[in-house]
């Protein structure tokens, strides 16, 4: 086989005015598509279509997304300070008996660290977009909203043979005497959202900020922002049971975070001081 | 049905209340005590019913699934495991295994009987179930598909048996066919209600429906050879040449199963050990809380010790072969238990390393779930006895008692009935045609 005998040293240099707009938009996108994949891909692919949707930009995703409003929380881990005011919220909003919980706070210890020994994570229902729950249960007792995209119960439907329970790769659910079904995290749906509230019990009383909820297809909401960011790492629990969680983890302390946000009010965040 | 007038009590061997009152003092004093533990527990389950299972229970929010799912697994695996060991004969033609067909059918029911009257307390709305199962069943929910394919199994059994009864060996087969194909639907796929957790690393992917077959033939093979040897002890005229060639040819279809079971378990131990989420299981099975569980009930009297006891029979020791059967009906109770309860031993939070996640699980079976599994048990105890004498050791009838119109068929030995000018030769024709 003969290859073309080009000679590069020679070659004329055509300039960048024979590149038409499009052809150099379509080449930044591809690089930022690329980018987006190296650097975010790995958290924002656990959310359907959330990859292509922040490659391709602007308007598309709130189409992108599988439900709308797509609630989701984002948990600053360390904000997080232990005080239990979210459970207690929880608990109290939701009728919570004793025995149970839908909500709880982990607790991490570490030694040899120079910065902190502790850390607590705010666990809840993930809300995944492919839930184990939702598929166990024998009566679609169980079920993904179909708007909204919230795990929810139907009460009357629950047989109790608790194989969602243990489908649950997040300890989310437990059996409620009282209701005579098993209980969960409805992001207060039936309590607050339903009745035209935004915020969630638990994100409501949290006085640090650590628990951050909202809509994921509104570019002006906070969780939408603490998503899309590429400067500090965002992760799910568990992700290898590839569920598609919509709860997100991040450490939540770094400026560059504050930086994106800084439109938005915060608890913890004092513009007079910034 | 011309010409087929004959006495339901020599046609289907059916002896009756009167035989029951025939029986030894002692028989009648194991039935009364089987049937006070089905009392028992049928109270005690209501009574934890009444007051809220989780008051009684021990199982909780991590370990949701304990004693009364393990009792209601062993029960339908040996259910499905009666009906497969005994299709070898009646569906598939294997001539040798003809005679156990009756006994292994009609245990096959009272374990599946059995097995719903444990579930019935495990499950918290068991009434919703018949309800909600019907208008808004779930597809692609595995534990929906059990509900569904157990059903349909009891009814082609009980169909199945009406017509090995009637001794109608075309339909009984047909039958027999289609309860062995849903049989095997259902079991495979109670293994998959487990398997396909894929949260749970320890049940997780195929292994379990595949297993669940094979230990469901492995404890078929044990039971039938438990329960003719037993009613052999009950009524000793059971036995004849033609049962003597069965029990020899289960026997050693037992043996080959258990060394299946062996094969598998080792592979599920060395694979495991080096599983990230299944290692700590693993190694409590080896040398942990489950050690005594595994290595004396699961190992030793459920596969080790009848494997060389059943050797040392050489199918023909009946003895021996009701001892060795007997243990490992026992062992295969533990293995049942040992799936069920280390799947859920290690929270899922375990991973992420926190305090509250930090060790494994435990679960202790409470009072009232041992009376509620006894409740299942007591049935089917007593299902059986009063089966041994009411359908008089399930035997095919004798020659001296051989009523009008029928005779004995020189194929396998039962009594088949001539239609009206049909000969013997066309009697036997029509008797043993597939379809």
């Amino acid at each position: 086989m003969k290859f073309p005998n080009i000679n590069f040293d020679t070659l004329k240099n055509e300039g960048t005015s024979s590149v038409t707009p499009q052809e150099r938009r379509k080449f930044l996108k591809l690089g930022l598509a690329v980018a987006g994949v190296y650097a975010g891909g790995k958290v924002l692919s656990l959310t359907s279509l959330v990859g292509t949707a922040h490659a391709s930009g602007g308007a598309n995703i709130v189409e992108k997304f599988p439900y709308n409003p797509h609630y989701s929380m984002v948990i600053r881990q360390s904000l997080c300070i232990d005080c239990e005011k979210c459970v207690e919220a929880c608990n109290k909003t939701n009728h919570v008996p004793e025995y149970g919980y839908r909500t709880r706070i982990l607790t991490k210890k570490y030694s040899g660290s120079l910065d902190k020994q502790v850390e607590f994570i705010p666990v809840l229902c993930n809300h995944c977009n492919d839930a184990p729950c939702v598929r166990a249960c024998p009566t679609r007792a169980t079920y993904k909203d179909p708007v909204t995209g919230i795990v929810r119960m139907d009460s009357k439907k629950c047989i109790g043979c608790k194989t969602c329970m243990l489908a649950c790769p997040y300890d989310a659910r437990y059996f409620s005497a009282e209701r005579h079904a098993v209980d969960k995290c409805d992001f207060c749906w039936e309590e607050r959202l339903s009745k035209g509230e935004t915020q969630t019990g638990c994100s409501a009383a949290c006085p640090t900020g650590a628990r951050t909820f909202g809509n994921l297809t509104d570019p002006d909401n906070i969780v939408y922002k603490l998503v899309h960011q590429l400067e500090e790492q965002v992760w799910v629990l568990r992700p290898a049971d590839d569920t598609k969680p919509n709860i997100f983890y991040m450490k939540g302390n770094m400026r560059s975070v504050d930086n994106i946000l800084n439109e938005q009010k915060f608890k913890y965040y004092d513009p007079n001081k910034a | 049905m011309t010409g087929r007038m004959v006495n339901i009590s020599k046609k289907w061997g059916f002896h009756g209340v009167e035989a029951l009152k025939n029986a030894s003092p002692l028989y009648k004093m194991t039935m009364a005590i089987f049937a006070l533990l089905a009392l028992a527990g049928a109270a005690v389950g209501l009574h934890g019913m009444i007051t809220g299972y989780h008051h009684v229970y021990g199982v909780t929010r991590e370990i949701s699934w304990g004693l009364l799912i393990s009792a209601y697994i062993f029960c339908v695996v040996t259910s499905t495991g009666l009906c497969i060991i005994s299709s070898i004969g009646h569906v598939f033609g294997g001539e040798a295994y003809m005679p156990i067909a009756k006994r292994a059918v009609f245990m096959s029911i009272m374990f599946m009987f059995g097995g719903f009257c444990i579930i019935f307390f495990d499950i918290e709305n068991p009434f919703r179930m018949a309800i909600w199962n019907v208008i808004s069943p779930n597809f692609v929910s595995n534990m929906w598909w059990m509900g569904t394919l157990y059903g349909m199994y009891l009814v082609f059994m009980i169909i199945e048996y009406y017509f090995l009864l009637d001794q109608n060996h075309t339909l009984s087969r047909l039958m027999g066919f289609f309860g062995l194909v849903v049989g095997i639907a259902a079991h495979s796929n109670l293994g998959a209600v487990f398997g396909m957790l894929h949260g749970r690393p320890f049940w997780y992917g195929p292994y379990l429906p595949i297993y669940f077959i094979f230990s469901a033939a492995m404890s078929g093979g044990c039971a039938i050879l438990f329960f003719t040897t037993l009613g052999w002890r009950i009524n000793p005229e059971i036995m004849n040449q033609r049962m003597e060639r069965a029990i020899k040819a289960i026997t050693q279809v037992t043996i080959f199963l258990i060394s299946v079971i062996i094969f598998f378990t080792i592979w599920k131990i060395i694979t495991g050990m080096v599983s990230e989420g299944k290692h700590l299981v693993i190694m409590s099975f080896l040398t942990g809380d489950y050690a005594i569980n595994f290595w004396v009930f699961e190992i030793f009297l459920g596969m080790v010790l009848p494997l060389y006891l059943l050797i040392r029979s050489r199918g023909n020791n009946f003895n021996l072969i009701l001892w060795a059967t007997g243990l490992m009906m026992i062992g295969i109770f533990f293995m049942r238990y040992d799936i069920v309860i280390p799947g859920q031993m290690e929270s899922v939070y375990h991973s992420l390393g926190v305090e509250e996640a930090k060790d494994m699980l435990t679960y202790t079976p409470s009072f009232h779930e041992i009376m509620a599994s006894l409740f299942g048990i007591g049935f089917i105890g007593l299902a059986y006895f009063a089966g041994e004498k009411m359908l008089n050791g399930h035997q095919l009838e004798k020659h001296e008692i051989v009523p009008d119109g029928g005779y004995i068929c020189p194929g396998c030995g039962a009594i088949h009935f001539m239609e009206e000018g049909e000969t013997e030769d066309d009697a036997m024709k029509r008797h043993h045609r597939i379809w």
